[in-house]
């Protein structure tokens, strides 16, 4: 994968661009908050997903939670090893533990995402 | 559908809101790495992050939690519960007007599971009660409902009959298959107790009221102690090295997997203690003089069967079925509700617990879940999803 630099949403994802293409995962906050991971829904591949839509979902012991796309685009892989193994979220949130990934349309909205130290920041006012 | 956020803001670090009460070891369980959450009007720990001699143990959280409970054993803290005191010559007779269990035969030092029905012949509470000695009794209720209950109780009783809660004394849970051997250390009657006893003991020279029973199917003990000492012997239990604190989250886990109920989800005020499955709580006697509030309405079932029955189910696939889950029967029509729901850290697998109807209660009918739009298939099982290992 080329080295871009990691995006984030308030939602807790991050996302990092090879081109076209942007894997999506949850951020290590997100999976310490969350607790153990038990089971993963991934979105079915060549969905179409709008900003902010709700695709994924990701399970703790004690609840469900809502995983949202953070750029429009086409579900063109999908991590079935997080399926398998739930706790490989928790482990490696930020590598290994990816959701799914997206052929966007704009790579400007990537742009648009928040930066490292603007999620940092963020994280310190929840 | 609402949205579910990913990260739900339980209770921050400092100082817990007004507006929650706290039990006596809440301090306890932050310097514990406790996450706390509102429960019953407390702040309860509900998962832990451990550190230090308990991070070698158990690395925190509600499954490692769960897991080293049925493993070694875990201390659990349950002092939000109501206890109280019966007591008056009239004491038995004045609970056995509000319960089906037998309780003049429940001699000194022992103890029952029993409900508080209404006349509907709902069910107001599950709670246990044991005799101290004659004349008194002891009850642990739940803490959503302990209001409820001692109001109940007391626009009961009799004159000469008195209810006495203890807001003053905290409950701890200690279950799990060492639990007896680590008890026994500290508390040579502990070890002797048998399952379903009650005995006052000192631990370790803290006064104790033990009881061996509990809530998650493993062998274990409550132990009630004076508020002011719940430190003390809280501190002393996770000394020994076989011991983890745990949370509500597994406390809730593992109940699920023992199949037992969780008032409020799988037991109300609207569910019979037929539909419940919970009819051995009747005791022989009560059952010939159909005296306690809703009998009529039990003996009406009992005779010609409850429209639903609770089951056990377990989702085919590895999506779990929460409570409120919609429930259909293999052919489409309506078959029932999920009332509790969840993943099993014994089974690595989804399980619940639900009402269908009487003729879809059999072992082995397949079931299909309405999961966020989807169908799943399931099926009905035979409950604990966990065997039960008391020391009988």
């Amino acid at each position: 994968m080329a080295d871009t630099d990691t995006r984030y949403t308030r939602d807790h994802e991050w996302i990092r661009l090879d081109g076209d293409i942007a894997t999506i995962g949850i951020t290590d906050h997100a999976q310490e908050a969350l607790g153990d991971v038990v089971f993963i829904e991934l979105p079915a591949l060549e969905r179409m997903v709008e900003a902010g839509e709700a695709c994924a979902v990701v399970e703790s012991v004690k609840a469900a939670s809502d995983i949202y796309a953070p750029l429009a685009g086409k579900v063109v892989e999908t991590n079935e090893a997080i399926v398998d193994e739930p706790a490989l979220v928790n482990s490696d949130a930020m590598g290994e533990g990816w959701f799914f990934r997206i052929e966007i349309d704009d790579t400007e909205a990537f742009n648009a995402l928040l930066d490292e130290a603007a999620y940092t920041e963020f994280l310190e006012t929840l | 559908m609402e949205a579910r956020p990913l990260v739900q803001n339980a209770l921050p670090d400092d100082p817990t809101p007004p507006t929650l009460l706290t039990t006596p070891l809440d301090a306890w369980h932050r310097a514990h790495g406790a996450r706390m959450v509102g429960f019953a009007g407390y702040a309860m720990p509900v998962q832990y992050d451990f550190t230090d001699a308990l991070a070698t143990r158990c690395r925190g959280g509600v499954l490692a939690e769960h897991l080293h409970c049925r493993a070694q054993a875990a201390l659990f803290d349950v002092s939000h519960m109501g206890q109280a005191t019966l007591e008056g010559t009239a004491a038995v007779a004045a609970l056995e007007a509000l319960v089906p269990g037998d309780i003049a035969a429940l001699k000194p030092g022992r103890q029952r599971y029993t409900l508080l029905t209404n006349e509907a012949g709902g069910i107001i509470d599950d709670l246990m009660v044991a005799t101290l000695e004659p004349g008194r009794l002891f009850l642990v209720v739940n803490a959503s409902r302990k209001d409820d209950d001692f109001r109940h109780i007391e626009a009961a009783l009799p004159a000469g009959v008195t209810l006495t809660p203890h807001p003053e004394r905290a409950l701890l849970a200690l279950q799990g298959p060492r639990a007896t051997e680590v008890l026994g250390r500290l508390c040579p009657a502990a070890a002797t107790l048998p399952f379903m006893g009650v005995a006052h003991a000192l631990v370790r020279g803290i006064p104790c009221l033990l009881s061996r029973s509990g809530y998650t199917g493993e062998d274990g003990f409550e132990i009630s102690v004076p508020a002011e000492r719940a430190v003390d012997l809280a501190t002393l239990l996770v000394e020994q090295p076989e011991i983890v604190p745990a949370g509500l989250g597994a406390r809730d886990s593992l109940r699920l997997e023992a199949g037992l109920c969780l008032y409020g989800n799988d037991i109300d005020e609207l569910t019979s203690p037929v539909e419940a499955g919970l009819t051995w709580v009747i005791g022989k006697r009560r059952k010939i003089a159909w005296d306690f509030p809703g009998a009529l309405v039990v003996r009406d079932q009992l005779d010609n069967g409850a429209p639903r029955v609770r089951v056990g189910i377990r989702p085919e696939g590895r999506a779990p079925a929460r409570a409120g889950t919609t429930i259909a029967a293999a052919d489409g029509t309506e078959a029932g509700v999920v009332t509790s729901g969840g993943f099993s850290p014994t089974l690595n697998a989804p399980i619940a617990m639900g009402y269908v109807r009487r003729d879809l209660a059999a072992d082995g009918t397949a079931l299909a879940l309405l999961v966020r739009g989807k169908s799943l298939p399931a099926a009905v099982v035979p409950m604990p999803f966990v065997p039960h290992r008391y020391a009988r």
